[in-house]
C-alpha cells in the first residue's frame, strides 16, 4: 500500500508563467525596451552610422538649417549634429554604466548587511545616509567634481556616489522583509552561515527591487551628466556628450534651435525609456511573486 | 417551512476569471439549493469552486475581475444575476450576512465594534443612532460576548481571534437576515474556539430561523453543522445529499476518498489513513472525463475518460460518477 | 537503558518585548519548564492550540531561539552549551520542516539547488555524487529526480512538502522537528504527506518532534505524546492512553473538539467547549494555569500550581483534580466529566 502512496504521480503542472513572457505582454514597456536597444545599436556601431566624421568641422557650413546632407543641421563649428548625437550617445549611455555600477558597488552590500544585521550598524549606516541624503543631489556632485576637477569620470563618480543612497534604502528595505521569511530561518535550520544566508537566500530575492531602481537610476544618471555636462563640469571637449552638446547648442537657440532640440529630445527619450522599463520590470517581478499560489 | 420555494436556489452557475492563457472556469454549471431554516455545507479543498460559487452568487466576482457567463441565482423570489449594484447592497448585509475566515481584515481598525455593528444596523434599517447601538449590544450578547454593553467600546485589536470571529457573527446577524454566508469561518481557528464557534452558529440558527449557507474542507465540521452537503471538486458538484446519507453511504469515490484519508477515521479503524494519490486537479488543465479519474482508485478506462460526465439523482441526493450505479462505496466502508 | 535520542530538561524560553519609556523590561516566557526525551528512531507529539508555546520548544531544540535555561542534548551532545558557530555543525545532525511549504522554500532556487545547500554546507562531495544523492531523494519523497530544474512555484503545497521533506533528509540527520508538517495542506493531500513520513521514518530511523494542532494526526504518527497549554506540559504519555483516556481536563477538551465525520456521532457526543479565551501569555493566572477556562476549577487551583502526577497507563498530568476534590488519583477523567455533564 505503502508504494502505491509513495510513487503519488505528480500532475501536470501549471503552464510557468516566467518574468520575461510577463515584460513581453507588457506594451509600453516592450516599446520602451526596443528603442533602448536601438539607441545602444546605435551607440556601439556608430562609426558605421554616422554620415559625417563627428570632429570635423568645415567654416562653410556654420548653424546650418537641416538639409539633406547634415538632417540635423551643423553646429556653431561647422559640425554635423546627427553624427555628434550618434557619438555623443556613447560617451553618454557608459557615463550612465558607470554611474549606476558606483552606486550599486557602494549601495548593494552596505544595504544588505544594514538590512540584515540590524542593531548599530545599521543605525550608523543609516544615520549617514539620511546626512547624504539630505544634500540636493546635482548640488552635492557639483561640489565634489569642484574638489576633485571637471572630467566625465570625476562627474560620474560624484553622481555614483549620490545615489548610493538610493540603492541602498532599496537593498536595505527589501532585506528587512525577505529575512523575515520563513524559508532564511529554514536555511539557517540547515545550517548556512549568515554570509551564505545574505549571498544565496536574500540576495536573488532583493534584486527585483534593485534592478527597477538601477533602470530607473540609469535614466537620472542620464539626465545628472547632461546637467554636470551642461555646466561644463562633465565631458571636456572636443568629446561630447548630450548634455555637453545640449549646452554648447543652447546659446544659438535663437539663430539654430534644432541641434538644441534634437539634443533635448534624445535625452527625453532615453530617460523616459529608462523609466518605462523600470516600471514594467516592477510589474512583471510583482506579480511573479504571486504566482506562487 | 410551508414555503415550497427555497431560500436560495442556485441554477448552472457558471463562472471565469482571466488567466495568461485565457478564460479559466472556476465554477462550472453549479445548481444547488438552500431551503429555509436549512443549513448546508459546500465542502471542498482549494481550487474547488467552493468560495468563488457564493461569491458569484451575491455579485463578488465582478469587482475581482471574474464573469458570470451562465446561470440564475434566486433568492427569496429575487434573481442576483444582473441585478444592478445597489440592489445587491440593499440585499448585502441585510437579509443576506457574511462571515470571513479573516475575521481581523474584515473589521476596520479604527473604529470600536459597537460602532461598526450599529452602523450596519442604520444603513440598512435606517434605525436611529441609539437604537441602532443598542441592536448592536444586543447582537453581540447573541453571540456570547460577556459585558457586551461594556465590550461595544472596545477595538478590534482588543479581542482575541476567536472573539474578533464571533464580533464578525453579532455584525453579520446583526440586520437578522434570511441567510447567513459563512466562508470557512473556523479554520484559522483552533478547535476548542472553534467547536464554541459552531455551537454559537447551530444556536443562533434556531433562535433567528435564519439559513446557513457554510463553506469549509473540514468533513468533520460538516458532519457536526450540516442538514445538507454539497461536495465539489474541479469547479463542479460532484455530490449532493443529505447529510445522514452522505456520511453513512457516501456515493462519489471523492467523498469516500476524504473520509478514508481523515486521521480520525483512520484512528477509529486501527490502520494508516488511505491517502487519495495525486495533487488536486487545476483550471487551466482539467482531466478529460471525470475530472476525479486521475486520482480514482476506481477509476475505469473508457467511461470514466472520454465523456464529460453527468449530474445524476441518486437516492436523496445526486451524485456525478459514471460508476455510480455499480460502486458500493458506503457498504465497502462499513466491512 | 540506551541513550535517548533528543533529551529536553526543565527548558525554558523568554521572548524580550523590549522596555517602553520607563516602563519595566517585559518579558514573555513562552515556555516555561519543558521536559521530555525522544527515543532514536521514534516520534514524539507535541499538541497544543495557538499561543501553547509548542512551536516556540521546536525552534528553541534548533537553537532558532535561544533558550534562556535547561538543558537540550542530542545523541549526548550538549545542544544548548555549544557556541553559536558550532550550533552549525550540528544541525547535520538535526533539520526542520516548516508549516507552510509556500513560504519555507525560497523561491529564486530550483530543486536541485535546494537540495544541494545541506550536502554543500556539510559534505564534502563531488557534484557527480551530490547529484545521484538528489535524484535518489527526490524519488524517495515521491517525485521525479527530473524535477529538480523547476522552481517550487511550479509545484503544489503537497509536492512542495515533499521537497522540504527531502531537503531535511538528505543529511540523514539523527532527528527532525517537524512543525505543523500538513496543516497547510489539502486535506486529500494531508495523509499522504503522513504516510510518507511514517514511511521514510521506517526506512532511515530517524526520530521526529512532531509539533501539531490536531490530536489525532499526532495519535496516528507517535507513541508518545505531551499535551501543552501557555507554555506548561499539562499532560504527557503514550498517545493512545492521553487520546482515549486522558487524566487532564484540558486534554479531555481539546479530543472532545475534534469533530468526527460521522453526523450522529456529533449530535450525541458529549462535548466539553471551553469557556472565555486564551488569557495573556504575558500575565499568565496564578497557580494553574488553566484554572481560568477549566470548567472543573476549585478553590486550590487558584493559589497552588498542580504537581504532575502519575497516570494509570503511563505519563504524567499536572491537574489539582488527581490528588484533591474527586481525588482521580491518576485515572482517566471521563467518567468524571460523564457524571458532571449528565448531572447539569
Amino acid at each position: 500500500m505503502s508504494a502505491s502512496i509513495l510513487s503519488a504521480v505528480p500532475v501536470a503542472l501549471p503552464p510557468s508563467s516566467t518574468f520575461f513572457g510577463r515584460f513581453c505582454r507588457n506594451r509600453t514597456a516592450m516599446v520602451s525596451a526596443i528603442i533602448l536597444l536601438a539607441i545602444i545599436v546605435i551607440a556601439v556601431f556608430a562609426p558605421y552610422l554616422a554620415p559625417h566624421n563627428p570632429a570635423k568641422s568645415s567654416l562653410r557650413y556654420i548653424l546650418k538649417p537641416p538639409t539633406w546632407l547634415y538632417p540635423l543641421g551643423t553646429d556653431d563649428l561647422g559640425r554635423d549634429v546627427l553624427s555628434r548625437l550618434i557619438f555623443a550617445s556613447r560617451l553618454s549611455l557608459i557615463a550612465s554604466v558607470q554611474a549606476v555600477a558606483i552606486a550599486l558597488v557602494i549601495g548593494l552590500p552596505l544595504g544588505l548587511i544594514s538590512g540584515y544585521v540590524r542593531g548599530w550598524v545599521d543605525t550608523v549606516i543609516m544615520r549617514l545616509n539620511d546626512a547624504l541624503m539630505s544634500f540636493p543631489a546635482l548640488i552635492l556632485a557639483v561640489v565634489i567634481v569642484g574638489m576633485l576637477g571637471p572630467s566625465l569620470t570625476n562627474a560620474m563618480t560624484a553622481i555614483g556616489l549620490v545615489y548610493a543612497p538610493r540603492i541602498m534604502r532599496v537593498v536595505r528595505g527589501s532585506t528587512l522583509s525577505v529575512r523575515e521569511e520563513v524559508y532564511i530561518t529554514a536555511a539557517r535550520a540547515t545550517g548556512c552561515s549568515d554570509a551564505r544566508i545574505i549571498a544565496r537566500h536574500v540576495l536573488p530575492n532583493v534584486t527585483g527591487p534593485l534592478v527597477v531602481q538601477a533602470t530607473v537610476l540609469m535614466g537620472q544618471a542620464l539626465l545628472a551628466e547632461a546637467g554636470l555636462s551642461f555646466l561644463g563640469l562633465g565631458v571636456q571637449p572636443p568629446q561630447a556628450s548630450w548634455g555637453a552638446m545640449l549646452g554648447t547648442a543652447f546659446p544659438y537657440m535663437a539663430d539654430a534651435p534644432v541641434p538644441t532640440i534634437a539634443a533635448g529630445m534624445v535625452i527625453s527619450v532615453t530617460v523616459l525609456c529608462f523609466n518605462l522599463i523600470g516600471d514594467g520590470i516592477r510589474d512583471s517581478v510583482g506579480r511573479m511573486r504571486r504566482s506562487g499560489d | 417551512m410551508n414555503n415550497a420555494q427555497p431560500l436560495l436556489d442556485i441554477k448552472g452557475l457558471t463562472v471565469q476569471f482571466p488567466s495568461p492563457s485565457g478564460w479559466l472556469t472556476v465554477v462550472d454549471n453549479v445548481s444547488f439549493s438552500v431551503g429555509r431554516n436549512d443549513i448546508v455545507c459546500v465542502v471542498g479543498e482549494s481550487g474547488s469552486g467552493k468560495s468563488v460559487t457564493t461569491q458569484a452568487a451575491v455579485g463578488l466576482v465582478q469587482p475581482k475581475g471574474g464573469r458570470v457567463t451562465a446561470g440564475s441565482v434566486m433568492f427569496d423570489g429575487q434573481e442576483l444575476i444582473g441585478a444592478s449594484n445597489r440592489t445587491l447592497n440593499r440585499i448585502r448585509g441585510d437579509a443576506i450576512g457574511f462571515i470571513f475566515q479573516e475575521p481581523m481584515s474584515s473589521l476596520n481598525p479604527a473604529y470600536t465594534v459597537g460602532e461598526q455593528i450599529a452602523e450596519v444596523v442604520r444603513r440598512h434599517r435606517g434605525a436611529s443612532r441609539a437604537d441602532a447601538w443598542k441592536q448592536a449590544v444586543a447582537a453581540l450578547d447573541r453571540v456570547h460576548i460577556a459585558s457586551a454593553a461594556t465590550r461595544a467600546h472596545a477595538y478590534p485589536h482588543q479581542f482575541s481571534g476567536g472573539m474578533r470571529q464571533r464580533v464578525m457573527i453579532a455584525m453579520a446577524i446583526a440586520c437578522k437576515p434570511k441567510l447567513l454566508i459563512a466562508d470557512e469561518p473556523t479554520t484559522a481557528l483552533d478547535v476548542t474556539i472553534q467547536a464554541r464557534i459552531l455551537e454559537v452558529l447551530k444556536e443562533l440558527q434556531q433562535e433567528l430561523g435564519m439559513s446557513v449557507l457554510f463553506i469549509t474542507h473540514d468533513l468533520g465540521v460538516v458532519a457536526d453543522i450540516a442538514r445538507s452537503v454539497v461536495v465539489m471538486y474541479g469547479a463542479q458538484v460532484v455530490e449532493f445529499a443529505p447529510s445522514d446519507q452522505l456520511f453513512a453511504a457516501p456515493r462519489h469515490p471523492y467523498t469516500a476518498g476524504l473520509l478514508e484519508a481523515m486521521p480520525q477515521v483512520a484512528l477509529e479503524r486501527g490502520h494508516d489513513p488511505i491517502a487519495i494519490p495525486g495533487t488536486v486537479a487545476q483550471a487551466h488543465a482539467w482531466p478529460k472525463g471525470c475530472r476525479f479519474n486521475p486520482r480514482c482508485v476506481h477509476r475505469q478506462d473508457g467511461p470514466c475518460t472520454t465523456q464529460p460526465i453527468e449530474l445524476i439523482a441518486d437516492g436523496q441526493g445526486l451524485v456525478r460518477c459514471a460508476l455510480a450505479g455499480e460502486l458500493r462505496l458506503g457498504l465497502e466502508r462499513r466491512a | 537503558m540506551t541513550e535517548p535520542c533528543l533529551r529536553v530538561s526543565d527548558l525554558h524560553v523568554m521572548y524580550d518585548l523590549g522596555s517602553s519609556g520607563f516602563a519595566r523590561r517585559k518579558r514573555l516566557h513562552a515556555v516555561n519548564g519543558a521536559s521530555f526525551e525522544i527515543a532514536p528512531g521514534e516520534t514524539m507529539g507535541l499538541v497544543g492550540e495557538s499561543g501553547s508555546g509548542k512551536s516556540t520548544i521546536g525552534l528553541s531544540i534548533m537553537r532558532l531561539i535561544e533558550p534562556w535555561s535547561g538543558k537540550v542534548t542530542l545523541g549526548g551532545t550538549d545542544v544548548t552549551g555549544v557556541s553559536r558557530k558550532d550550533v552549525r555543525t550540528l544541525r547535520r545532525r538535526m533539520q526542520m520542516v516548516f508549516q507552510d511549504p509556500y513560504s519555507s522554500l525560497n523561491p529564486s532556487m530550483t530543486v536541485s539547488q535546494l537540495l544541494e545547500e545541506p550536502l554543500i554546507i556539510h559534505r564534502d562531495l563531488p557534484k557527480a555524487e551530490r547529484m545521484k544523492m538528489i535524484g535518489e531523494m527526490l524519488e524517495s519523497v515521491g517525485l521525479h529526480a527530473g524535477y529538480a530544474v523547476r522552481y517550487p512555484h511550479e509545484f503544489s503545497g503537497g509536492q512542495r512538502q515533499r521537497i522540504a521533506i527531502a531537503r531535511a533528509m538528505i543529511l540523514h540527520p539523527e532527528l527532525v522537528v517537524l512543525d505543523e508538517p500538513v496543516s497547510a495542506l489539502d486535506v486529500s493531500t494531508q495523509s499522504q504527506i503522513l504516510n510518507l513520513l511514517k514511511a521514510i521514518q521506517a526506512k532511515s530511523g530517524t526520530a521526529f518532534l512532531l509539533v501539531a494542532h490536531d490530536l489525532a494526526v499526532v495519535r496516528l504518527m507517535s507513541p508518545n505524546v505531551a499535551v501543552m497549554y501557555l507554555g506548561e506540559i499539562v499532560e504527557a504519555g503514550p498517545s493512545g492512553r492521553v487520546y482515549d483516556a486522558p487524566a487532564h481536563p484540558y486534554s479531555a477538551a481539546l479530543i472532545s473538539a475534534i469533530p468526527f465525520p460521522d453526523p450522529e456521532r456529533q449530535r450525541n457526543a458529549t462535548r466539553i467547549i471551553l469557556r472565555g479565551d486564551l488569557p495573556s501569555p504575558l500575565n499568565p493566572p496564578s497557580g494553574c494555569r488553566f484554572r481560568t477556562r477549566c470548567p472543573f476549577a476549585m478553590a486550590i487551583c487558584a493559589t497552588e500550581a498542580p504537581p504532575s502526577v502519575p497516570v494509570e497507563g503511563g505519563g504524567t498530568a499536572a491537574c489539582h483534580l488527581h490528588a484533591h476534590g474527586p481525588k482521580l488519583g491518576g485515572h482517566s477523567i471521563l467518567p468524571f466529566i460523564a457524571q458532571k455533564m449528565g448531572a447539569a
